[in-house]
């Protein structure tokens, strides 16, 4: 603190007022039921450092939701310039320099491990971070909270609201904030098909009705689910929907920081009033500020609970609280389990380590899914070949006695521009190779980014014929640049 | 039933008022938002009944208030799918052979069309691959009886091999043996003669008469050397490829009792653009001439 606004809280002192705010945790300590009707909450607005934390957060991940499908990526000609695009129709994904064809979707294995493993590693560290800050629903709950602030006023205008019999203004605000949420939910749900095809031509599609149905109604769910999820069920989805919070116990141990009330510090707590001694009580003036700001309306000083999202607004609340009372901040704090062991021992406090063998691992582990991913993607070839082995017949005899198999050859051109190939074999006595509609074996054609099928047929004279089958290699080679495909298939002949 | 209600002293519920080894069950509500969805499930379901055809009578259904039928919708879907195929339907019919293999379009959907008709109305006989059993030719292979290019399978597959079309392929190998045209000895000579020409082993002195009886009784229909003869559809005899077997004892039985393979024609079964493109889909399996 600096020394203005020291002294301004110094002089707030003598005219320090906490309001003590009656509010009930809807999981209170003392009576904890299995199931029990929802109890509605009204979260008070927190003012500080972590709810400056969640505003940057809230605008940064909205801004890469609802922006990314606009930027734009030249790829030159044949090839869509959206940054992000998931094309469905071409079966093809492109996000920024990569393009992935359905059978590479491994890449999104190896996304989604990074991604779990993130996700273990930054929970090892400070808890529920997912959880608090970025998860899709505390994010767009947010939003809704915000919006429910701006038309009906904050906590307790709410609760009289509420409580206020039927009236024009009633309706009027609570017309207005379900509009303004069903807006939200449309453009967020707006926001999600441009993902899925070119974004300007399908925002003019969508206003002159042009867009396919499925568009429409995609938008129709995706706004239904954000308006119902953020609006109407918030923290329910949290607490009674998602696995992810009973996961999460696993993931934290005593060194992880996570956001928890000094009961050591605080107890026992007793309402506040001026000029009296600290020495004989805890710093918990039980104002309950702590509870009213929590959007999943619980209260942090019972501990540790599923519920808890560790959004950390309890921790704003309280410091206000304490800066305007003149004692120490951080009475709840992102704090862990081991200091609290270590305080109730009379020991000093200890940093956090960071490095421990959880984090080590998930980190290492996040390491190597990364380098396998990139150097999948640095090798990878943009020509593919698969090749199909006739079952019915495995193979044919000829009339000179020769053995013909027929195959099925799938090539697979990634670049963007139309290539030529020529089919050879390897490791074939004597075979002969012709391609079913074609002029010998070279020059077959394959349009941009595209896969082609030739039918090619091997034949082996009477002398070479294996007996029941053979190994060989087809080799697919660019006529152009030389570069080769090579995948290894069979040769059936009669068993002798 | 009323029962006595009973409250749990513990959490002060409502129990079920059943007893199982001392364990009384709670008669806790279901989850609201559950009872919501399964009422609206049940208006769903009186909509659907109210919508669609639903209730069976004794000698029909309802139908419901919109008249939907889901067989008058599949009938719908085929017409729209003939509808769509028609394009290339209706220039299959009228294009010769030669100009649908030009037309890599036509070609395509002559390839896939014919074989789904193959597989509908030929496997029967000659396999799922074409590739034909004892009796039954193999299709995938450079031999052919009739002639292999697509005009000549076209004409196969219209008239069929001895078959009550009046423009049947037909031709009739004598029984041998059987009508007492040759002796047992000679016919062990001539199928001698055969396994020498066809390239296998056989007994040199027997097939060197046997040369003999083939020129005389043989060779009219198969040819000087066993080549065969496409118009007569007589077997090349003198390459690896068999329909009844090239061992010592099948040519023994071909020989004395003779062969008669029969194929129905199929003009009056099938339109003038199937049998297109399954002849030039049988042409494309790799053996067409």
């Amino acid at each position: 603190m600096d020394q203005a606004s020291q002294a301004a809280s110094q002089a707030s002192v003598s005219s320090a007022k906490v309001e003590t705010i009656d509010v009930d945790a809807v999981n209170k300590k003392e009576e904890r039921s299995l199931y029990k009707a929802r109890v509605k909450i009204y979260p008070k607005r927190a003012k500080g450092v972590f709810r400056k934390l969640k505003w940057l957060v809230m605008a940064a991940t909205l801004a890469v939701y609802y922006l990314a499908p606009w930027i734009r990526w030249d790829r030159g000609p044949n090839a869509p310039d959206q940054a992000i695009l998931i094309d469905f129709p071409a079966r093809r994904f492109y996000f920024f320099f990569i393009e992935i064809w359905p059978e590479e979707v491994y890449y999104l294995t190896g996304l989604l491990i990074i991604a779990a493993l993130g996700l273990f590693l930054v929970t090892s560290l400070a808890g529920r971070v997912w959880c608090g800050y970025t998860c899709p629903q505390t994010v767009w709950t947010d939003l809704f909270i915000w919006v429910e602030r701006l038309v009906e006023g904050d906590r307790s205008a709410r609760i009289r609201l509420d409580k206020a019999p039927l009236s024009v203004n009633k309706i009027a605000r609570k017309t207005t904030k379900h509009v303004l949420w069903i807006l939200i939910g449309m453009a967020t749900g707006g926001a999600w098909i441009f993902y899925f095809a070119d974004a300007p031509t399908l925002l003019v599609d969508l206003f002159t009705f042009q867009a396919p149905i499925v568009a429409y109604s995609t938008v129709a769910i995706l706004a239904g689910c954000t308006y119902v999820f953020g609006g109407m069920m918030r923290e329910q989805v949290c607490t009674y929907m998602c696995p992810w919070p009973r996961i999460q116990g696993a993931l934290v141990d005593e060194e992880s920081l996570i956001v928890s009330y000094k009961d050591d510090r605080g107890e026992p707590r007793a309402p506040f009033r001026k000029n009296m001694d600290w020495d004989t009580r805890g710093d918990c003036i039980d104002c309950n500020q702590c509870v009213a700001v929590c959007p999943m309306g619980i209260d942090i000083r019972d501990g540790q609970q599923l519920e808890c999202i560790h959004c950390a607004l309890c921790i704003d609340a309280c410091d206000e609280v304490m800066t305007r009372i003149n004692r120490p901040l951080n009475l709840i704090s992102y704090d862990t389990y081991v200091n609290h062991e270590r305080r109730a021992a009379g020991r000093p406090e200890q940093k956090p380590r960071i490095f421990r063998a959880r984090t080590v691992i998930y980190a290492a582990l996040i390491a190597i899914v990364g380098l396998i991913m990139l150097a999948a993607l640095i090798t990878r070839s943009t020509l593919d070949i698969n090749i199909l082995h006739d079952r019915n017949p495995l193979f044919v005899k000829l009339s000179d006695g020769g053995i013909r198999n027929g195959y099925t050859i799938k090539i697979l051109n990634k670049q963007h521009e139309i290539r030529r190939f020529e089919i050879a074999i390897e490791g074939l006595e004597n075979a002969l190779i012709s391609v079913v509609g074609q002029e010998g074996t070279s020059g077959l054609t394959v349009p941009a980014d595209r896969l082609a099928q030739f039918r090619v047929f091997v034949s082996v004279p009477a002398a070479n014929a294996p007996d029941g089958r053979e190994d060989f290699n087809f080799v697919v080679t660019d006529l152009a640049d030389g570069n080769r495909a090579i995948n290894d298939t069979v040769f059936r002949g009669p068993e002798q | 039933m009323a029962h006595n209600v009973e409250k749990d002293d513990v959490t002060g519920i409502e129990t079920t008022g059943h007893e199982w080894d001392g364990i009384k069950e709670l008669n806790n509500p279901l989850p609201r938002w559950w009872l919501w969805t399964f009422y609206a499930c049940i208006v769903w379901a009186i909509g659907y009944w109210v919508v669609y055809p639903t209730w069976p009578l004794i000698s029909s259904h309802t139908k419901g208030m919109i008249g939907y039928s889901s067989r008058q919708d599949v009938v719908d879907k085929i017409a729209e799918a003939k509808a769509a195929q028609a394009q290339y339907l209706d220039r299959i019919e009228v294009a010769s052979l030669a100009d649908i293999r030009a037309d890599t379009e036509l070609l395509n959907f002559s390839l896939a069309g014919g074989k789904s008709a193959f597989a509908v109305n030929c496997s029967q006989c000659h396999g799922q691959g074409a590739q034909g059993f004892v009796g039954y030719p193999n299709l995938n292979d450079d031999d052919w009886i009739w002639g292999g290019t697509p005009e000549e399978i076209s004409a196969t597959i219209h008239y069929g091999i001895r078959s009550a079309h009046e423009d049947t392929r037909f031709s009739v190998m004598p029984a041998f043996g059987k009508d007492g045209l040759l002796e047992r000895q000679q016919i062990n000579q001539v199928v001698e003669y055969v396994l020498k020409i066809s390239g296998q082993e056989h007994d040199e002195a027997a097939a060197s008469e046997g040369q003999t009886v083939f020129a005389e009784q043989c060779s009219s229909c198969h040819g000087d050397t066993g080549q065969g003869l496409h118009d007569l559809g007589a077997p090349r005899l003198s390459d690896a490829i068999w329909l009844y077997g090239g061992d010592r004892q099948a040519l023994r039985e071909t020989v004395t009792n003779a062969r008669f393979g029969v194929m129905p024609d199929w003009t009056n079964r099938l339109d003038e653009a199937t049998i297109k493109q399954l002849a030039i889909y049988v042409h494309s399996l790799g053996g067409g001439e």
